[in-house]
């Protein structure tokens, strides 16, 4: 009788520790690095917030860099992209990420508080495609079509609703798949599909990339979003149409450079006058191909080697007439 | 005489332990009652660390109590309007746990009956290194046999359009509390007294009969207790509901319907929620919630062993 009084308490006391521990136990590269230690010994430090989206990427790439350039450490912590352009406009940080660009009143608070022109520079791309079972007949899809299926209060809840027949399913309830509520992807969907209105209730919530295209390859009445290097075999991407009637454009990696595919962006690294020593030698690093692959590896598109637009190569002379501002 | 002059010294003799041999036994029993007291202490620090970082929302006015425990709007990262119902994943949980018992009950006493009653030593003694062999499998490959083995099994066998869905969760929950309910039920039916059984066959029942009238009444109390540590075992899964269930934050119609559980959802996304923010805070009174489910379960199983105990002779 001993026995079992003793699993009991073991299995409670194994419940909660259970609980405590995932509790604790925070994911690797979600937040900020915190410092390292790097004023005492390091020769120089690089600061860099912003984006929540790129705090991930931004993360590899100072770890990876730190490999390359002990001497410069890279700081890297999330908060927004508004919350790094309003550090970067203070002064107080040398390279903001940012997923939008920089407003203009953005622009001139930056100017007027340091005196210096906001430097822009693509480091890569965002794009999430739509992906359907190989199966569906559906090739495009309009946004407005997309808020009717994810967004609450939504009509859409059979595929017949949106015209589409799938042959040889009695139940054609679309099987929507979406990303877990702290994902950055989830959080670009609702903001450009959704326009920030909440999704439907019942959707499938993956915690991964991946699983969603797997899912999705695994059921034909399934529609789910993920970024557009997952793409399998078992898997459809729809072209997308802005508004219903409008053109449908493809998902690839013109189109997203071009940013003629709606959910597509660019992700953007702002200094404060043409970057100087090891901030341009990060930036440098960033566009360069080993930069550029960490950047695929976190699951976005890479800027083609002839679109990537370096700092002005004459360290502390003006800068160029065709200063990367804005490249299209 | 002689024997009356050795009397006083004999015990002297036995007292004079070397002072280490002293020491070190009081040391070991030392020991012995902080790793028994830890248990507690251990459970109890857990609850007061869930309680304190829970407690700031609990108590804030902006947070409602009643719409906690039964709004099924789960909406923690809303852009315009962020609910914290957990109606949902509270059924999620229930439901699935309620599926892998239904599962599990009857296969694990089963299990239990047949190593305590029917089978020869050899057999129970393999069996039995099997049966514990499948409860050292870690969740993570319980969640990913669910995720794809047993999802495409119940695709083709049902033909549900997702394979991910309470009945997948509880299955693979149900393989998971098998092991804990067949040994601790087996020790149940092995503590019925010899006498029993010998007093039933004396007159004239078979085994079956044995079974069911006899060792079944007895071992009633410790059987439940079994089960109920089984049912522990199944609401606490974190890992392989996570990967097995679907993950969707719903109240299911069906057996096939995907849900979410209050585990899964915790472990899904706390490691993202910005410490102290509020969706930090709800993740924490949810593993409260959890906690005190949990807590229920467990006591509901410690009083039906004492209950059992008092019952006895």
């Amino acid at each position: 009788m001993m026995r079992d009084e003793r699993t009991g308490t073991g299995l409670l006391a194994a419940a909660a520790l259970s609980a405590a521990l995932v509790a604790c136990g925070g994911r690797p590269g979600g937040g900020a690095t915190g410092s390292q230690g790097t004023t005492s010994s390091g020769k120089s430090v690089v600061q860099n917030k912003g984006s929540d989206t790129m705090v991930n990427v931004a993360q590899a790439w100072a770890e990876e860099y730190h490999k390359v350039n002990p001497a410069v450490a890279v700081e890297v912590s999330g908060g927004g992209s508004g919350v790094g352009i309003a550090a970067l406009s203070k002064g107080s940080i040398d390279i903001a990420n940012a997923s939008r660009n920089m407003k203009p009143q953005e622009i001139e608070d930056a100017k007027r508080n340091t005196g210096k022109e906001p430097k822009e520079f693509i480091v890569g791309f965002d794009a999430l495609a739509v992906y359907v079972h190989k199966d569906n007949p559906l090739n495009e899809i309009s946004i407005d079509e997309l808020a009717q299926i994810f967004a609450e209060g939504g009509t859409a809840e059979r595929w017949s609703q949106v015209g589409v027949k799938l042959a040889g399913e009695k139940d054609d309830k679309i099987v929507r798949v979406s990303r877990q509520s702290s994902s950055g992807t989830y959080e670009f969907f609702r903001e450009h599909v959704l326009a920030n209105k909440d999704f439907k209730q019942g959707s499938r919530d993956l915690s991964g990339s991946k699983e969603v295209v797997e899912l999705v390859g695994g059921t034909r009445t399934a529609i789910g979003y993920s970024g557009m290097g997952y793409a399998t075999p078992a898997v459809k991407m729809l072209k997308l149409a802005p508004k219903k009637g409008a053109p449908a454009v493809a998902p690839n990696v013109a189109n997203t450079i071009s940013k003629s595919y709606p959910l597509a962006r660019s992700l953007q690294m702002y200094t404060l006058g043409d970057p100087q020593g090891g901030v341009k030698d990060y930036i440098t690093w960033v566009l360069s191909d080993a930069g550029q692959k960490i950047l695929e590896q976190s699951g976005y598109v890479s800027i083609p080697p002839d679109r990537r637009i370096a700092p002005a190569p004459a360290a502390g002379g003006s800068a160029p007439a065709s200063a990367p501002a804005s490249p299209r | 005489m002689t024997s009356e002059a050795a009397r006083p010294t004999a015990p002297l003799v036995r007292a004079a332990r070397p002072a280490w041999a002293i020491f070190g036994e009081r040391v070991l029993v030392g020991i012995i009652h902080v790793s028994g007291v830890s248990a507690i202490i251990f459970v109890l620090a857990i609850f007061l660390f869930v309680f304190r970082e829970a407690a700031p929302l609990l108590f804030s006015d902006r947070f409602s109590l009643i719409e906690f425990l039964f709004s099924t709007e789960w909406y923690p990262t809303s852009a315009s309007n962020v609910r914290y119902g957990t109606l949902a994943l509270t059924v999620g949980s229930f439901a699935v746990t309620g599926v892998a018992m239904a599962i599990a009950v009857p296969f694990g006493l089963g299990a239990a009956i047949f190593l305590s009653e029917f089978c020869g030593r050899r057999t129970r003694e393999s069996l039995k290194v099997v049966i514990e062999l499948l409860s050292a499998i870690p969740s993570v490959v319980w969640g990913f046999v669910g995720l794809t083995v047993m999802s495409r099994l119940i695709v083709d066998f049902t033909g549900a359009p997702v394979g991910v869905n309470i009945l997948n969760g509880g299955i693979i929950l149900a393989l998971m509390s098998v092991p804990v309910i067949v040994s601790i039920g087996e020790d149940a039916l092995k503590a019925v007294p010899d006498s029993f059984r010998e007093a039933a066959l004396a007159l004239g029942a078979t085994r079956w009969q044995l079974v069911y009238r006899v060792l079944l009444p007895a071992a009633r109390h410790g059987l439940l207790a079994a089960v109920l540590l089984g049912v522990g075992r199944a609401v606490g899964e974190t890992m392989a509901v996570l990967m097995a269930t679907g993950h969707a934050a719903q109240i299911p119609h069906g057996l096939l319907d995907s849900v979410r559980t209050l585990t899964a959802n915790i472990a899904a996304e706390l490691g993202e929620a910005p410490a102290g923010s509020d969706h930090y805070r709800v993740l924490f009174l949810t593993g409260l919630l959890l906690f005190c489910i949990t807590f229920v379960v467990n006591l509901t199983a410690d009083l039906v062993v004492r209950g059992r105990r008092r019952g006895e002779p």
